[in-house]
């Protein structure tokens, strides 16, 4: 086991274009499920490409149990990765597939049935060794492709969008089995999605990435109750986090946190609120419209609420946020300050 | 919309298989008049007695056979036609993997540079046998001089390229290489590119070298397209007689005979037609294995 | 550091050993006799002025001139007829007929595993028997037997790239089957037609087995026989021109070919590679 450890590590693919990736440090702790989150295009795959070996930095270092690896290649960094497509070997069989990595290690080979049936039992996929990858459902494949990185006890699990191609049943409990099995293994474990759910079910710690640079890293309530800017704020949630700008800073308020007045207790900011539309998702509802005064008159403000049968379209309301719940932002830099007093006016 | 859609296929289906015939059949028609007509007549001819200038002929059963078996020629030339097939496609799959390998990277000047490795294939062979067979020149081979000038020989005293039968037969081998061998190495390019970026970089990860990335996954992967380079090699060259026939005629002493150089010489120059077809039909057995397989690549290829 | 000499290593060895009698074709083509028959000379280099006296042979005391018509008249006319023959032919095996179409592809692609060398001595009768002896017609009759078959299969798997519902859309529009193909097929195919027609052509300069059979006299030789053959007079070889002549008969087929090039390469792979 290990802890993965990056200093100003930047990636430029084209000379005097923007880099994928930007100067990040990060470290992760050991035993660790560490998600690297960010729209598509932020860097994220570049990042972990970079760790894995299988992309040259342009400058920064790369420290995997504190050594620094910019040099080995991808075989000597004790590293498994599990693809985005899976990669698995299609004209190898599930077994052939699973002790490819015990034979490429030299590993002694009167070892190799015992360990692949171990990696398999882990992932009750013993039924299958001799089948061919084309064979498999995806969650199979996912499955294989998790016991062949699993088969060489690697100090650092590295995994690319792994459950992008399952459809939305399987992916719910493939997500489930995956911190199941990162529980039992205990081993550094790096996920990159593009999927907040998934960042904030799974991590144990979220990095935050736009542009090619870390814009957060911090437990899933942190990033989701203390959001770092206003890149974080927006980008986590859905509806994402109502933002005003207020003479010199930007002031933002969950949807959640934005309700009728008569449910908010304590020091509020009150609103005049226009509703506009009104969607039902089951569990909840996400209320829209726009206050009908002040600052934020004609702003499209979200509402998330747990019943929205006594509103009606078109009716304006009394709604409040609570004054604890607002977040303040630097309205140059976009970085969270501490609160002030503003006026609403 | 869908009354419409609906309407439209049940006309469609129904004129479609005549309409499909009619427009398939003219290239069909063609294509068995100018294949299979020869190649039934091929089967006539060899049982009996046609030669070019009579219009006549006879059955004469297995009487072509039995002497062609007889020939020492035939033999010679049923034995060159292995040798040359083979051992030119042991050169040419090593070559074009090595070269394929090294052309999968991107490099400056790499289409300059793909243009000169294909020009043995694409410019007719004639011409490619005609440039050998100056470089092999009996006084003026630039190899010769070559070796000359490294005192490998006296001066007037450097080997016969084509002259000497063996020499002869790995001239002629070597040119049958040098033609095939862009042929497969694109083929094979076209099976690397094909294969997805990550196997090789899993492979990377699950701690494999070039080589048993090369060996254990890339190759064993490209099986299909290197079975079709290899069949489409096998039937060029087991089927050819222009690089004999330039290079050699044969000669010396029918020592680099093949099949079809030999057909052409008895059948044609000799005026044997009968004879001719006959060796020529030694060549159907090998086609009918190298069809097989061709189809089997293309089942799979189907199925997949 | 390794990797990369290794790769520039294996590059230039190739090169040279693929591409070496080409540029000796060029190197010959303009030296001068005494240059080229004189043995202690270096024969990498020019040890006398660059001549153009061999090209000019060539065109002037040759029929070059005429071989290169020739191989341009029969070449033009198989394309017409490949054309005529196998496009339609192409996109009802690709449509009409589904899977049993895909089989009859299939079978016709093996056709062009026939080989010249098979048939050229009954077609050399047949050829007798219609009076085409020494004839470019006799090509032109022939040639298109190895020429369709190819094509049809380049050109199947053109037409299944086009999605179905841009002829569907075609007709519910009020266009027929056969106008929808017409209409909206054949323009969009123009690439895949065109790559017809360029590997048509190099198949027809690049054809010997058949000229050599059919045809005798010197005026009706095309390129692919005419230059081995009939630049020979007796045992004497006009070094010079013969290499002149390879060369200008093979760059503009090998540039051609090499723009069409990875279609011809899908053609080959017979679905091998996706
Ligand atoms: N091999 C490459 N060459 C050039 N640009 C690349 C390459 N790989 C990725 N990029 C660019 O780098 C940026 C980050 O890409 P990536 O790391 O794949 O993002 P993510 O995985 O977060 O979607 C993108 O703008 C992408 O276009
Ligand atoms: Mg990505």
């Amino acid at each position: 086991m290990a802890v993965v450890e990056t200093r100003s590590l930047t990636k430029v693919f084209k000379e005097g274009e923007l880099g994928a990736v930007n100067s990040v440090n990060l470290e992760t702790r050991e035993g660790e499920f560490l998600v690297f989150l960010g729209p598509s295009g932020s860097g994220k795959t570049t990042l972990l490409r970079m760790i894995a070996g299988l992309e040259t930095p342009t400058s920064g270092e790369i420290l995997i149990g504190g050594r620094v690896v910019n040099d080995l290649s991808p075989r000597d960094r004790r590293i498994a990765m599990v693809f985005q497509s899976y990669a698995l070997y299609p004209h190898l069989s599930v077994y052939k597939n699973i002790a490819f990595p015990l034979k490429a290690q030299k590993v002694k080979k009167d070892l190799h049935k015992q360990k692949v049936e171990w990696a398999a039992s882990l992932l009750g996929i013993g039924a299958l060794l001799d089948r061919k990858p084309r064979e498999l459902s995806g969650g199979e494949r996912q499955r294989v492709a998790l016991a062949r990185a699993i088969v060489r006890e690697p100090a650092v699990f590295l995994l690319d969008e792994p459950l992008s191609n399952l459809d939305a049943k399987l992916r719910a409990s493939a997500r489930e089995e995956l911190e199941r099995f990162h529980r039992r293994v205990g081993t550094t474990t790096i996920y990159v999605t593009h999927d907040q759910v998934e960042a904030m079910a799974m991590g144990d710690r979220v990095l935050v990435l736009n542009k090619g640079v870390v814009h957060q890293l911090g437990t899933p309530t942190e990033v989701y109750d203390n959001p770092a800017d206003t890149f974080v704020a927006t980008f986590l949630g859905s509806p994402p986090m109502n933002l005003a700008e207020l003479s010199d800073v930007i002031v933002g308020f969950r949807p959640e946190h934005f309700r009728p007045v008569s449910s908010v207790n304590g020091e509020a900011v009150a609103f005049r609120f226009k509703v506009e539309n009104i969607e039902y998702l089951g569990s909840e509802w996400i209320v829209s419209g726009t206050p009908a005064s002040g600052k934020l008159g004609g702003q499209k403000v979200f509402s998330r609420l747990n019943s929205a049968q006594d509103l009606s379209l078109g009716g304006t309301y009394d709604f409040a946020v609570p004054q604890c719940e607002l977040k303040f932002f630097d309205r140059s830099t976009e970085k969270r300050v501490e609160p002030k007093v503003v006026s609403w006016q | 919309m869908a009354i419409a859609r609906a309407r439209i296929k049940s006309v469609g289906a129904a004129q479609s298989p005549l309409l499909g015939a009619a427009m398939f059949t003219p290239a069909v028609l063609y294509i068995l008049l100018l294949v299979a007509g020869p190649f039934s007549l091929a089967f006539l001819y060899a049982f009996s007695d046609a030669r070019i200038g009579n219009t006549e002929m006879h059955y004469v059963g297995l009487e072509n056979f039995r002497s062609i078996l007889k020939s020492p020629s035939f033999r010679m030339a049923i034995r060159n036609s292995f040798i040359f097939t083979i051992c030119s496609q042991i050169v040419v799959i090593v070559g074009a993997n090595i070269l394929a390998i090294a052309l999968e990277k991107t490099f400056r000047g790499r289409g300059f540079i793909r243009f000169l490795i294909l020009l043995p294939w694409v410019a007719p062979i004639a011409l490619g046998a005609i440039g050998w067979k100056w470089i092999l020149d009996s006084i003026y081979s630039v190899i010769s001089w070559v070796l000359v000038a490294l005192h490998f020989y006296k001066p007037f005293n450097a080997p016969m390229w084509l002259g000497e039968p063996h020499l002869a037969i790995a001239s002629v081998l070597l040119v049958h290489s040098w033609r095939l061998m862009p042929f497969s190495t694109v083929l094979l390019l076209a099976g690397r590119t094909a294969i997805p970026k990550d196997i090789p970089e899993a492979a990377a990860v699950d701690g494999a070298g070039f080589w048993r990335t090369q060996f254990q996954i890339i190759i064993p992967m490209m099986r299909p397209i290197l079975s079709v380079a290899v069949l489409f090699g096998l039937i060029f060259t087991f089927t050819d007689m222009t690089v004999v026939y330039i290079l050699t005629a044969g000669g010396p002493f029918d020592s680099t005979q093949t099949l079809p150089s030999l057909a052409f010489a008895m059948g044609i120059q000799g005026s044997d037609l009968a004879a001719g077809a006959a060796i020529s039909l030694f060549l159907v057995p090998l086609l009918i294995i190298i069809a097989y397989f061709m189809l089997r690549v293309a089942h799979r290829a189907e199925v997949n | 550091m390794w990797g990369k000499v290794v790769h520039v290593l294996v590059i230039t060895v190739f090169t040279v050993l693929l591409a070496f009698p080409f540029y000796w074709m060029v190197i010959t083509s303009f030296k001068q006799n005494v240059d080229l028959y004189t043995m202690e000379n270096n024969p990498f280099v020019f040890n006398a002025k660059p001549t153009l006296d061999h090209l000019k042979f060539l065109f002037t005391e040759t029929r070059f001139v005429r071989w290169l018509a020739n191989t341009t008249f029969v070449g033009i006319v198989v394309v017409a007829i490949t054309l005529v023959l196998a496009v339609p032919a192409a996109y009802s095996l690709a449509r009409l007929s589904g899977r049993w179409g895909e089989r009859l592809g299939i079978a016709i692609f093996l056709t062009y595993l026939v080989p010249q060398t098979l048939l050229f001595i009954p077609l050399s009768r047949v050829v007798a028997y219609l009076g085409l002896q020494d004839s470019l017609w006799a090509l032109i009759l022939v040639y298109p037997s190895f020429t369709v078959p190819f094509s049809i299969w380049l050109l199947m798997g053109f037409f299944k790239s086009i999605p179905k519902e841009l002829e569907d859309a075609a007709m519910v529009d009020g266009l027929t089957r056969f106008g929808a193909f017409a209409k909206m097929v054949i323009p969009i195919s123009t690439s895949g037609i065109l790559t017809v027609v360029i590997f048509t052509f190099t198949l027809v300069t690049q054809e010997f087995v058949y000229a050599l059979t059919f045809i005798s006299s010197e005026s009706n030789q095309m390129i692919g026989t005419g230059i081995p053959i009939f630049l020979v007079r007796g045992d004497v070889y006009y070094w010079g021109a013969l290499m002149a002549a390879c060369l200008i008969a093979s760059l503009p087929i090998a540039f051609l070919y090499n723009l069409f090039l990875d279609r011809f390469i899908a053609g080959f792979t017979v679905g091998a590679v996706k």
